[in-house]
């Protein structure tokens, strides 16, 4: 197959946000063609400059002739489902290059910094040729860690004077980093954040590392992969991403991990993203499986019950559980 | 038990500068309207070309298009996104405008294929509204329905 147009392309991801049926059917078809991209997920606290250091990096990766594309993650409004999407203000001069592909997307509801369909769409840029593909996530305080579920390197950014230098430190979101960035080093206070970063890093023993390179939320805990136990070194490098200072490090750096991750780690690393995306699928499929099958009216009573305090609701999900395995026990397997 | 298919979905606005002035409270307070009535709004910022609008328009695969100009460049510009969006295979996406623009020259605006053009003191609810209508009928607005969602 040859490579899609932009509106192709456009349009696929807009049907796999839709959960199109025709549009997972492409999906599908593309997957055996994904796998040669390299995806760097991009995550940190709102206002930190992702948007801008992504912009900055895409630039001077199309000077090395590589092609990019690039997804930002928005939040979804709780209360009307609608959503801002602004990220594009900071790439403004990438709108028009041929080998880029910028596509903005709300996270409708999803915990964890980025949608349900984020993994798809990664896949379809990948697919579609793109070299490097960045994923931009919800500005993210410390359970914002799904991204490890797409990407193969995790950039971190963090920047001075975003309150106290180390509660900006979120533990969970340091434990998914391949490489950490303080952005916006012209600030005062960079030094100190850069030191902060480097003394918890020190202190995190890697070997003792249950740096799940999975969000929260598996059903199964899979094993937590040797992160960067064997090999890799966390740089923490300083960047003033409005002005391409220090941008240049950041990508030889994302070059080096990918090298790092072809040379044996990363194998390990994609069966573990593998078998926790196979799991949270299957997750999915299981839940809606039962939901079909349920009772409505016991469903209901069930709640009702609950509300009344007359059940707690780990017994009202085991009384459903019960019925569902009792039905499956009669009828043979379709 | 049957699930409600995923028929309902937000749809997706781009809202766009065009032009060298720095009046963006319109277009902000039309993004926020927007978001509010559950729409999925991409605001790319001030001082966009009508390239830089039908590109990010292309990638992002909107419903429609809204410009917000205050500067008085209306007659060339905003025709020459719509020219370009009709290149790229999008002439069924609307185009829509807000701002400063006098009333004679709407019509021609019109002609040149803006769907339509809302002046100081419309109410939001029109716009709103208006866009409703006027998407492409292969989109619905709503709430994507969650998995919980009990329908029988
Ligand atoms: C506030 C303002 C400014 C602020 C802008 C602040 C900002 N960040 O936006 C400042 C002080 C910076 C400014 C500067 C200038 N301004 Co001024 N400014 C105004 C003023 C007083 C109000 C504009 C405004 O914000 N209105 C409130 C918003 C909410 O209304 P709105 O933008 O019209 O949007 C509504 C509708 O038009 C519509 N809408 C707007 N966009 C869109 C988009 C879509 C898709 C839809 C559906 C609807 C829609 O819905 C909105 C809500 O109802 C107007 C006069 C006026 N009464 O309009 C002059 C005005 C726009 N400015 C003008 C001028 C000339 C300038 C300057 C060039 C110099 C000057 N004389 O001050 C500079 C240029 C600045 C620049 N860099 O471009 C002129 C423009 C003349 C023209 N077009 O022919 C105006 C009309 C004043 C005048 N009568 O001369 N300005
Ligand atoms: N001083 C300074 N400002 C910067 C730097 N990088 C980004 N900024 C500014 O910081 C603000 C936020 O930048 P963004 O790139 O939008 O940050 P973000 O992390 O993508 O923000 P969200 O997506 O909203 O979480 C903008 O005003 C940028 O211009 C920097 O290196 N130095
Ligand atoms: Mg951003």
């Amino acid at each position: 197959m040859s490579r899609p147009s932009k509106r192709e392309l456009a349009r696929l991801i807009t049907g796999i946000e839709n959960g199109d049926p025709n549009a997972l059917r492409t999906l599908r078809e593309w997957y055996g063609r994904a796998g040669r991209a390299h995806i760097v997920g991009v995550t940190g606290a709102p206002g930190s400059g992702k948007s801008t250091l992504v912009a900055a990096l895409t630039r001077l990766a199309r000077s090395r002739g590589q092609t990019v594309a690039i997804v930002s993650v928005d939040p979804s409004s709780p209360f009307t489902g609608g959503a801002i999407l602004g990220d594009r203000i900071r790439m403004r001069e990438l709108f028009e290059d041929e080998g880029v592909f910028i596509r903005s997307m709300a996270n409708r509801g999803a915990l964890g910094g980025i949608a349900r369909s984020t993994a798809d769409i990664a896949v379809a840029l990948d697919a579609a040729g793109y070299d490097l593909v960045f994923i931009e996530t919800v500005g993210a305080g410390q359970a914002e860690v799904e991204v490890a579920r797409v990407a193969e390197t995790i950039v971190v950014v963090e920047a001075p004077g975003l309150g106290d230098d180390i509660q900006a430190i979120k533990a969970g979101i340091l434990e998914i980093a391949d490489i950490l960035v303080v952005n916006k080093a012209d600030r005062e206070g960079a030094e100190r954040t850069m030191s902060a970063l480097q003394a918890a890093l020190d202190l995190s023993t890697p070997s003792a590392g249950t740096a799940g390179h999975h969000g929260p939320g598996a059903l199964r805990r899979v094993e937590a992969p040797a992160a960067n136990a064997a090999g890799w070194r966390i740089p923490v490098l300083k960047t003033i991403a409005t002005e391409g200072t220090g941008v240049e490090a950041v990508l030889d750096a994302i070059a080096r991990h990918r090298q790092y991750l072809d040379q044996g780690a990363g194998a390990q690393r994609r069966a573990q993203r593998l078998e926790y995306e196979v799991t949270i699928r299957l997750r999915d499929l299981l839940l809606k499986r039962a939901m079909q099958q349920i009772e409505p009216a016991r469903y209901r009573a069930l709640i009702e019950a609950c509300i009344a305090r007359e059940l707690h609701p780990q017994d009202a999900a085991q009384a459903l559980l019960n019925a569902l395995s009792r039905e499956a026990d009669r009828t043979p397997v379709e | 038990m049957t699930q409600t298919p995923e028929a309902a979905r937000p749809l997706r606005i781009l809202i766009a500068k065009p032009g060298l002035d720095g009046h963006d409270r319109g277009a902000k307070v039309i993004a926020r309207a927007l978001r509010d009535a559950g729409m999925e709004v991409i605001y790319t910022g001030l001082r966009q070309t009508p390239e830089m609008i039908a590109a990010a328009a292309l990638q992002e695969d909107v419903d429609a298009v809204g410009l917000s100009i205050l500067s008085g460049a209306h007659n060339t510009l905003l025709p020459r996104v719509v020219e370009l969006l009709r290149q790229n295979g999008m002439g069924d996406v609307p185009v829509f405008a807000g701002g400063i623009i006098p009333d004679e020259d709407v019509p021609g605006l019109k002609a040149a294929g803006i769907a339509e053009v809302f002046g100081p003191g419309t109410p939001l609810s029109e716009i709103v509204q208006f866009i409703r209508e006027h998407t492409p009928p292969r989109h619905a607005v709503g709430h994507q329905s969650s998995i919980i969602n009990h329908q029988s």
